[in-house]
């Protein structure tokens, strides 16, 4: 179970208090209406699914209800940082893979040759 | 290869088992073959052996990053069904335990398909009126699933409570008789040891890290971290890192890595015979030959790669199982870990051509991508060796979501697998 | 006498304080504080089980979690059984029945032992090579008797009567393990200020020190000084000390699972307690104090009941005060053994020698052995063992060969050396490294914010793991934030140095092929199993586990793992790192489901919401139905009615005079602010700009895909002020939905939205006398047609309290919906009722509900339409705003599949047997001839016996259903084909006169 900082609360919490809300800085295009349909596809479907750093979206919906945005690392599950919705995407001085942790494809594994 | 038999057992007991030899061989690799298949799980496995054995093309390698049937193949609940709901869905999982029916004896290798029934609890009127549907388009379409009343469901699986008082009642079941179980790791050793003898490399500790195009995009090739291995067609068949590999050719695919976690519990002597699954309390369970409860829990809520989830989501499954269960709650757990799924949104796989001449995606099981090995690895093959889709998979296209011309089982169902 | 093998003298219990339990069916005394495993070797019990596979005896391997033979079935009464129970681990308690598993019919005579004879047959993996001819006899033959044989306990068949509690908690730093690491990490960490948890698997502190008994730590003999200091610990405010609490479970962020055994070792059990807790911990800090588990050798037929792990012997003596023979022996590679040898020469017992399959014991523990008259046999083996119940004898060799030498003995101490405990490391995602030194995996890289101390670490000095644990306690409470407090200093020092280790298969193991050297001992996987997994292919260790089943059982292979890590190196000529370890996952020892569960059960498994009214409607005999996790009064049988009856009545009650509905899970948000009706608009299909406050308008809701998402009543109660109804299960998302949009895409507009789903009773009044029953409550609001026309809202009183007034609609009848705060809602209900009783009208629940709907061709979302049915499909496509620039699925409902000709349309359906009721999820065909497969145009949605219609009636989706009105189609079911045809989806009062009534 995660433990998510809620820069709203200004709180870290149990992640029982949160719902994801998927990908981060996808902006609903303001002509929706006009975009092709290879548009709307990557709008709605198509996402990077990184294996390392993820902007995701959080929503605090038991406790103060706010949507905010996470930078995760996906392979160690470890938060970077939380932000306020609406802030910038922040500029990440990180690997995108946190290097001393370990994928666990049944972890220690040696040469199976 | 050496047949498997009751008699050639017999004949290795009087010598120590001395004279077995290696499952599947394990050669250099090639500089270049015809078709390489990134992922040595069960459908990258089973597509190779299919691609020999129904297509002629041997000239084939499997490459996996770490030891083969060791991704979803070996840590999923092997749960095998085809009561599906839509056309698209019932084709390739029909299809698929049609081969299940006769793996064992096609591959000489004991896969353990047990039909042993698979059935689904309902708890209240939505339930039934989706189980209905469910059943009627099977009849429909020659696949076998029946309505159970809560007596019917409770001899069949002599543990469950149907009692009226229960939170969520049992109101009926519907029950697949040959839908069941089987044995994982006996899946991929058992394509594996097939393709092998057939000619295919099973190349294992070879990771991919770029997939190489020439001019005019069309792919040539891999990248490894044993080098560069060249190959006219490239699949890839790798759950769980499906984006990860797309992005090598620059294609974004609508796909998410999410945490499947999954526990048994201590072996105990058998007390209940078929799979009971239910999605209303989300649970599903079935007991092993050896005896432990094997259950199925859902999906983290969020991306990752970990292979490892939280404790409630166990606790939650859990929680299930004792209700539908009261007896159980003494049962212990002995282990419990986690996959990678990567999942649609519409719930249903994506196998097809990709943008990327040559290059061919077999992703987005979700969590139903066991039961799919055979029939999955056998279109792929398919798909591979002709360039386009079989009839029976010609809607898992990734153009449906482009057209909206989407498969949604979870829509329609609300269905764990 | 509490057994033959207890010494008087020796041991930790109390002699006066017995209680009495049985084993199979036989009456033995033990002593308060005893485990099963001491009590049954106190009565020269070693023989206690049968081996999964083979059936072979075995007896009690060791003193501690990681036992893998004796595993028994305990039990307090019937439903009080626990089958798997580790006879190392469980407490004795007065009155007990104890059971050995997996024979028949009897311990000592059991038919599967017949198996041993075949296992030549049963090589790891057979059975993937067999079994396949003929095909269907696996399921039908061979599966049935393995699955009979396999599994060793049998599960409870009876509910369990016990209750589980669970505990969340935060602390700075959360030490596991209270041996001399734990205990001196948890008084730095406590000393310094810091808010503590230590957590001890056994019943009382001490770790190693149970048995250990050697060591002096600040002056006092080592027991006596964990005693005091968990003591001292204890009863530190800010320290929480939990033994019999085992951490199973390291998750992500410094989650950890601990689970504490309350009342299992108690005879008379405190109803009120839990059997067990499970503490959630979240900690700034964990300090992993797990020691390590000391493993057997690997030798022909080392399995024999009277074989155990030379430390488990010492405990046994130690603590428990019993001599595991008279006549014991010793084979080891590690000179820890070498003390259980000096510890029961001095209590009495025959030491027949010390076999040490190395060159050069250590210089220290040989001197000792000289000292106390026992033989050393150095450099030499044990290369056989005999006795068929319990050993009688063991085989020794020179290494290299030679004769041997029969040696009687009753008990076998064996020790290949130790293995860390890396478990919950592991777990945290930490990465080990190899020691090639000392050959061990040791902790290497962390994950998470943690420390290991002690063994588990690899530190072997008693005085180097005090520094260490104290520097780890004090270092974590001060990372924690801990300000406080003086630095600990403690010296130790223990009786001997020890040096040595082993892995794999001793030398003269004998032939490796047919000896059976176990390594795994419940799944009776021997070394010759592993050469013979490499020899197939399986290069990996994971296949190779997978493949034999090494360390697959419930032990996890807290014995197994490294032997068969080593022996797989040498088969595959590789070193051990090349090779690598199987991971390790949760729990660190079984934990049991009920725990987890907790209080999840019954009625709080998921705590059923009810409505205001539910109190009236039990109380009224109403039938209920679960919708989402609500209770709802589905229908009102009167005495001797069935459930058809009954509807049949509602239905027509309704349409003739009226019926009063309980509508209140219905979802409300309430929706305000200056933008509010810019926000519908974009949220809903429809257009909201020119609703006038007093009117509302039925809205459709869709994702940005362009599928129908959810829908309901909006009423405009002010220019800035929107009351928002949605479907009763579709509550929760839809506000998620409309906050998601709100806060993330339209953050420019200036609205408020607050769920109201609970703060309103609903009362809906339906049929032509819906006026007149409640226009005597009601105040302030002209009920007239014309002053409050169908689909207006306003805000009075009713029954002198406040009330929203909905005139609307859901039955077709002139209707309104009564919405009352909460508390009044049953009240209010009462008082309607009193007027609409004795007017003949009814009260009616969901089922009615829908026949009405139906009746009218209103839709229910989620039942009529499911995540594939567009505005459009559901001819909807009036409610969609065709002058709107941008509303949530408005690109989405225009992709070519969503509007292109033939898709599944929202139709009704008239059977031509109007007696006939379709099947609710039926399909629907054109030719009922065709062969399967055949092709399905749609199925049936909604299907009810229409009593105001005199017939069937029924609504699905059909391929081009609109264009098929009047067509007939067939749905073919199991015994018979129904022919249909199709129709609007209208069926009673087409005009729609009656609502205007």
């Amino acid at each position: 179970m995660l433990l998510i900082y809620c820069p709203y609360c200004e709180e870290e919490r149990s992640e029982l208090e949160f719902r994801n809300g998927g990908d981060a800085h996808i902006a609903r295009p303001t002509n929706i209406a006009e975009i092709s349909d290879e548009e709307f596809e990557a709008y709605f479907f198509l996402r990077d699914n990184p294996k390392g750093v993820i902007y995701e979206r959080w929503r605090h919906i038991h406790g103060c209800g706010r949507f905010f945005n996470a930078a995760r690392d996906t392979v160690s599950d470890r938060f970077i940082t939380t932000y306020k919705a609406g802030e910038p995407k922040p500029d990440l001085d990180v690997e995108p893979k946190t290097p001393e942790t370990v994928e666990t494809y049944e972890a220690l594994e040696g040469a199976a040759q | 290869m050496r047949k498997y038999s009751v008699f050639a057992v017999a004949r290795e007991a009087l010598r120590g088992h001395k004279g077995w030899g290696p499952h599947w061989a394990s050669p250099e690799p090639r500089q270049q073959y015809d078709v390489i298949i990134i992922g040595g799980g069960g459908h990258g496995l089973g597509a190779a052996y299919y691609l020999a054995k129904e297509h002629g093309i041997t000239n084939v390698a499997v490459l996996e990053k770490g030891w083969i049937g060791g991704g979803n193949t070996g840590r999923n609940t092997t749960i095998i069904r085809s009561n599906y709901l839509y056309e698209e869905s019932m084709d390739i999982y029909e299809h698929s335990l049609k081969l299940w029916e006769n793996l064992s004896q096609d591959l000489n290798y004991n896969v353990m398909y047990s039909p042993r029934g698979v059935m689904m609890l309902s708890h209240n009127i939505h339930d039934q009126q989706s189980f209905k549907r469910h059943i009627n388009a099977n009849r429909l379409y020659g696949i076998d699933n029946e309505w159970l009343t809560p007596e019917e469901a409770k001899a069949y699986c002599p543990p469950l409570d149907i009692s009226k008082t229960a939170r969520y009642p049992i109101n009926g079941a519907a029950l697949q008789r040959r839908g069941g179980t089987a044995r994982h790791d006996a899946v991929a050793w058992g394509y594996a040891r097939a393709a092998s003898d057939r000619g295919v490399h099973i190349i294992q500790n070879c990771e991919v890290t770029g997939i190489r195009r020439d001019e005019t995009g069309r792919v040539t090739g891999v990248d490894t971290n044993r080098g560069f291995i060249g190959a006219k067609k490239v699949g890839i068949s790798a759950a769980g890192h499906s984006s990860v590999l797309m992005q090598m050719a620059d294609v974004r695919v609508p796909l998410q890595s999410q945490p499947l976690q999954a526990l048994v519990s201590e072996p105990l002597k058998p007390i209940f015979p078929c799979v009971v699954m239910s999605n209303s309390v989300h649970a599903y369970i079935s007991q092993s030959d050896k005896g432990e409860f094997v259950i199925g829990a859902g999906t983290d809520q969020y991306n990752s790669y970990s292979q490892t989830g939280g404790l409630q989501i166990i606790t939650h499954t859990l929680d299930a199982i004792c209700e539908l269960f009261p007896m159980f709650r003494r049962v212990k757990m002995m282990r419990q870990w986690g996959g990678i799924v990567d999942v649609t949104q519409d719930r249903s796989p994506i196998q097809g051509v990709t943008p990327v001449p040559g290059l061919y995606l077999n992703a987005g099981w979700g969590t139903g991508g066991f039961k799919a090995t055979p029939g999955s690895a056998n279109l792929f093959a398919y798909l591979i060796a002709r360039g386009e889709p079989h009839r029976l998979a010609a809607g898992l296209t990734l153009e449906r979501f482009r057209t909206g011309r989407l498969i949604d089982e979870a829509a329609a169902a609300a269905v764990a697998h | 006498m509490t057994g033959v093998n207890r010494i008087s003298g020796a041991g930790r219990l109390t002699p006066a304080r017995t209680a009495r339990f049985t084993f199979d069916g036989r009456t033995l005394t033990a002593l308060e504080g005893d485990t099963v495993a001491s009590a049954l070797i106190a009565n020269d019990i070693h023989l206690v089980g049968r081996s999964f596979k083979y059936h072979r005896p075995r007896g009690i391997l060791s003193a501690g979690a990681e036992e893998p033979n004796a595993l028994l079935d305990v039990s307090r009464d019937a439903a009080r059984r626990q089958p798997n129970v580790r006879a190392t681990v469980q407490e004795v308690f007065d009155g007990m029945k104890v059971s050995s598993q997996n024979r028949w019919p009897s311990l000592a005579f059991d038919v599967g032992g017949f198996n041993d004879l075949l296992s030549p047959f049963f090589a790891a993996g057979f059975y993937y090579k067999t079994f396949m001819w003929p095909k269907a006899a696996w399921h039908k033959l061979y599966e049935p008797f393995i699955r009979r044989a396999a599994g060793l306990g049998v599960a409870p068949t009876e509910p369990d009567p016990d209750h589980y509690a669970s505990r969340y908690v935060h602390c700075d730093v959360l030490v596991i393990g209270a041996g001399v690491a734990g205990l001196a990490a948890a008084l730095a960490a406590a000393k310094a200020g810091a808010k503590v948890i230590l957590c001890d698997e056994q019943p009382e502190v001490g770790g190693a020190l149970h048995y250990d008994s050697g060591t002096v730590i600040d002056g006092k003999p080592g027991y006596d000084w964990a005693q005091a200091t968990g003591r001292a610990l204890a009863a530190m405010g800010n320290v929480t000390l939990l033994t019999r609490t085992t951490a199973f479970g390291y998750y992500n962020h410094n989650f950890v699972g601990l689970v504490e055994r309350v009342t299992d070792h108690l005879a008379a059990v405190d109803k009120t307690l839990p059997r067990e807790r499970v503490w959630q911990v979240r900690a700034k800090k964990v300090i992993l104090a797990n020691g390590a588990i000391e493993r057997h050798m690997v030798f022909a037929n080392n399995d024999r009941p009277g074989i155990m792990l030379a430390s488990a012997a010492r405990t046994y003596l130690n603590h428990f005060g019993v001599a595991v023979g008279k006549k014991v022996g010793v084979y080891a590679a590690h000179d820890s053994a070498y003390e259980a040898a000096f510890d029961l020469k001095r209590a009495g017992v025959a030491v027949a020698a010390i076999v040490d399959c190395r060159e050069r014991p250590g210089d220290a523990v040989l001197a000792q052995a000289r000292e106390l008259g026992i033989e050393v046999l150095a450099a030499h083996s044990v290369v056989n063992t005999t006795g068929k119940l319990r050993i009688t004898s063991i085989n020794v060799a020179r290494n290299g060969g030679g004769t041997t030498r029969k040696i009687a003995v009753d008990a076998l101490l064996v020790s290949a050396g130790w293995t860390p405990s890396v478990h919950l490391f592991s777990q945290s995602r930490g990465k080990v490294k190899f020691d090639a030194a000392t050959e061990r995996f040791l902790p290497g890289t962390y994950a998470q914010e943690c420390l290991s101390v002690g063994a588990c670490n690899g530190t072997d000095d008693l005085q180097a793991t005090i520094d260490e644990a104290l520097a780890a306690g004090e270092l974590a409470a001060r990372a924690a934030g801990a300000e406080g407090g003086a630095q600990v200093a403690l010296t130790g020092r223990n009786a001997f140095d020890w040096t040595g280790g082993m892995h794999g298969a001793a030398e003269g193991a004998g032939a490796d092929t047919t000896v059976k050297a176990f390594i795994d001992f419940q799944h009776d996987v021997c070394a010759k199993d592993i050469r013979l997994a490499v020899r197939e292919g399986m290069h990996s260790i994971e296949h190779i586990k997978r493949f034999t089943t090494n360390g697959m059982a419930s032990d996890q292979g807290k014995l197994s793992n490294m032997h068969g890590l080593a022996i797989a190196a040498e088969a595959l000529g590789k070193e051990i790192p090349a090779v690598g370890l199987t991971t390790f996952r949760q729990p660190y020892t079984p934990v049991t489901f009920g725990a987890i569960v907790s209080h999840s059960r019954g009625s709080l498994f998921d705590p059923a919401r009810k409505t205001p009214i539910h109190a009236w409607e039990e109380a009224h005999g109403a039938e209920f139905e679960d919708v989402g996790n609500w209770k709802r009064a589905w229908f009102y049988p009167k005495a001797g009615e069935n459930m058809h009856e009954a509807v049949a009545r509602e239905c027509r009650t309704v349409r003739e005079v009226a019926g009063v509905f309980d509508a209140s899970t219905l979802g409300k948000i309430e929706v305000v602010g200056p933008d509010a009706a810019k926000f519908l608009n974009l949220m809903y299909t429809n257009a909201w700009d020119n609703l006038k406050p007093g009117r509302c308008r039925y809205g459709i809701m869709l994702r940005d895909d362009g599928f129908i998402y959810d829908d309901g009543v909006v009423g405009r109660l002010a220019e800035d002020r929107f009351h928002v109804t949605t479907t009763t299960g579709g509550a929760p998302r839809v506000l998620h939905h409309m906050e998601d949009y709100l806060q993330t895409e339209f953050p420019h507009l200036n609205v408020w939205l607050t769920s109201t789903t609970e703060q309103w009773a609903v009362i809906a009044v339906q049929g032509p006398k819906a006026r007149e029953i409640i226009a005597p409550l009601v105040e302030g609001i002209d009920l007239s047609n014309e002053a409050f026309p169908h689909m207006s809202v306003a805000e009075g009183r009713i029954c002198g309290v406040p009330t929203r007034l909905f005139r609307m609609s859901f039955t077709g009848e002139l209707g309104f919906e009564v919405n009352v705060p909460a508390d009044y809602g049953q009240a209010v209900w009462e008082a309607i009722w009193a007027r609409a009783e004795p007017m003949g009208a009814c009260a009616y629940g969901t089922e009615t509900m829908h026949v009405l709907r139906a009746e009218k061709g209103y839709i229910i979302v989620g039942q009529d339409t499911d995540g594939t049915v567009t505005p459009d499909d559901a001819g909807l496509n009036w409610a969609v705003s065709k002058k709107k620039p941008d509303f949530v699925g408005i690109r989405g409902m225009r992709r070519p599949d969503l509007v292109k000709d033939g898709r599944k349309q929202l139709v009704g359906l008239l059977t031509k047997d109007p007696k006939v009721v379709l099947e609710e999820g039926a399909q629907i065909v054109a030719d009922p001839n065709e062969p399967k497969p055949m092709t399905m145009l749609g199925h049936v949605t909604s299907s009810y016996w229409s009593p105001n219609c005199g017939r069937s009636i029924a609504l699905a989706v059909v391929a081009g259903g609109r264009a098929r009105l009047g067509e007939t189609l067939y749905v073919p079911m199991a015994d018979r084909t129904i022919a249909v045809e199709v129709s609007d989806m209208v069926f009673f009062d087409k005009e729609g006169g009656r609502l205007h009534g």
